[in-house]
């Protein structure tokens, strides 16, 4: 197990040097697994909570999936972000022993659903196109192993997408408690949506190398997705007033630090322990 | 039993390592499923055998990997190498025959082939993916059936049900 001294200077929040580039990559790697990790998380939320037993099963199969691929990610990052004396950092140095300024996941994957699985359902809609969309774009990418990694998830998010348009045609255009109760999440969720966008120069000097994909161009085909499926469930797609940022920079919700507790709690209060 | 590299061909590795079952569907070895993807013997005599995960988040491989390491030890090979690759993305198009046979009659329904992949470009960018082919229930043939849920007990399985026998079945998805 790693001091957790080792782990500073963090190595997602911080900038890194102008031309290093594995340590570039290890940072974009790890923010994709981040957004992945943190998802899964709070899809196990839902077994044995979810409004019927094949949606038990359901959710918890797209954790698992996000959480196979964060794994790859976080594997993959650790070799590019390595321990001052050189070795890598390990999937399990990533995920429990980070403090939470040092995550880099955008804020829609962390909040809470509360047990509103109308909730659950908005961000998986929007999560799973714009996952889609940049895994599918990612699978060309000069990197090899984020080339690969993207290969094999692309075909499980189309799932996850499917699943999730299923449900929202199905609430949506359903009862008027649930059409309303669908149009309320989508409301609820929407101000976290653009993040998903934002460039900033890491990604955009990536984008020149052909490692990275640019997220601005994955705005117009996810949101082309998204808004047939909420028009064809006869909800509307939400003007938010309000626009958050900050997760690629380490700035998260409350609710993220309660997540972050729950999934550290065993590796931290038990060092070294393996199970 | 073979107990030393020297001379082993590829092919004794392969058959030493071929019938590893799927620890979560027995009835299936990592040759019938596509997941053993390479075994080579180099001039040397070292032995790397290559394996490929189904999806990314498949708790069966760590099992997996063990039983490969375990059968290539006990075959004289401790030196061996697992690698885990990626990439080519495994398809259930890799399945073969024998494989389809035995999940067929396991009671689970193989996989007809053609693959669910979603469009994302086009003109029908963002067209909900469905699939069209009837699926034929494994206990009683009819083709009958309906999806329950995309997802079922395995991360390769959906949850089906027969509307002529009544009972519900797995099927696997075509990847």
């Amino acid at each position: 197990m790693t001091p957790i001294s080792e782990l500073s200077p963090s190595p997602g929040a911080q900038a890194p040097p102008r031309g290093d580039k594995s340590q570039a990559v290890g940072t974009y790697a790890l923010r994709l697994g981040d957004d992945a990790l943190v998802l899964a998380q709070r899809m196990g939320e839902w077994v044995a909570s979810a409004p019927q037993l094949e949606e038990d099963v359901a959710l918890a199969n797209i954790g698992l999936d996000l959480l196979g691929q964060a794994r790859n990610l976080l594997t993959y990052a650790g070799t590019q972000l390595r321990h001052p004396d050189g070795t890598p950092r390990t999937e399990d140095d990533l995920a429990y022993l980070r403090d939470e300024r040092d995550w880099t996941n955008v804020a829609l994957v962390e909040l809470a659903d509360d047990g509103d699985f109308g909730a659950c359902i908005a961000r998986l809609l929007v999560f799973s196109a714009w996952q889609h969309e940049l895994y599918a774009a990612l699978t060309s990418s000069t990197d090899e192993t984020l080339a690969a990694v993207a290969a094999k998830a692309v075909k499980e998010v189309a799932y996850h997408r499917d699943h999730a348009t299923q449900w929202v045609l199905r609430l949506g255009d359903g009862t008027d408690e649930s059409h309303q109760r669908m149009q309320a999440a989508l409301d609820a969720r929407w101000s976290y949506v653009e993040e998903l966008f934002e460039a900033d120069d890491l990604v955009r000097e990536l984008v020149v190398a052909g490692v990275a994909v640019d997220p601005a161009t994955l705005r117009e085909p996810v949101l082309a997705y998204v808004t047939a499926v909420v028009e064809q469930a006869t909800l509307a797609v939400p003007e938010p007033a309000v626009r958050h940022t900050g997760g690629r920079r380490g700035v998260h919700t409350e609710q993220f630090g309660y997540l972050l507790a729950e999934m550290q709690h065993l590796a931290r209060s038990h060092v070294g322990a393996t199970w | 039993m073979v107990t030393t590299t020297l001379g082993v061909t590829a092919e004794q590795v392969r058959a030493v390592v071929a019938d590893v079952p799927d620890p979560e569907v027995p009835v299936l070895t990592i040759d019938d499923l596509g997941v053993l993807r390479d075994v080579e013997v180099d001039d040397a005599g070292r032995v790397t055998v290559t394996i490929t995960p189904t999806y990314s988040g498949c708790p069966a491989m760590d099992a997996i990997t063990a039983d490969v390491r375990t059968r290539l030890g006990d075959a004289g090979h401790p030196d061996a190498e697992v690698r885990l690759v990626l990439t080519p993305a495994w398809t259930t198009d890799w399945m073969s025959d024998a494989g389809r046979r035995k999940l067929l009659d396991y009671g689970i329904a193989p996989p007809t082939g053609r693959r669910p992949v979603g469009r994302t470009t086009g003109p029908e960018a963002g067209a909900p993916v469905r699939l069209t082919l009837s699926v034929r229930c494994p206990l009683c043939g009819s083709p009958d059936t309906r999806e329950l849920s995309l997802f079922g007990s395995t991360a390769c399985k959906a949850l089906w049900r027969c509307d002529a026998c009544r009972e519900p079945f797995d099927r696997f998805k075509d990847h």
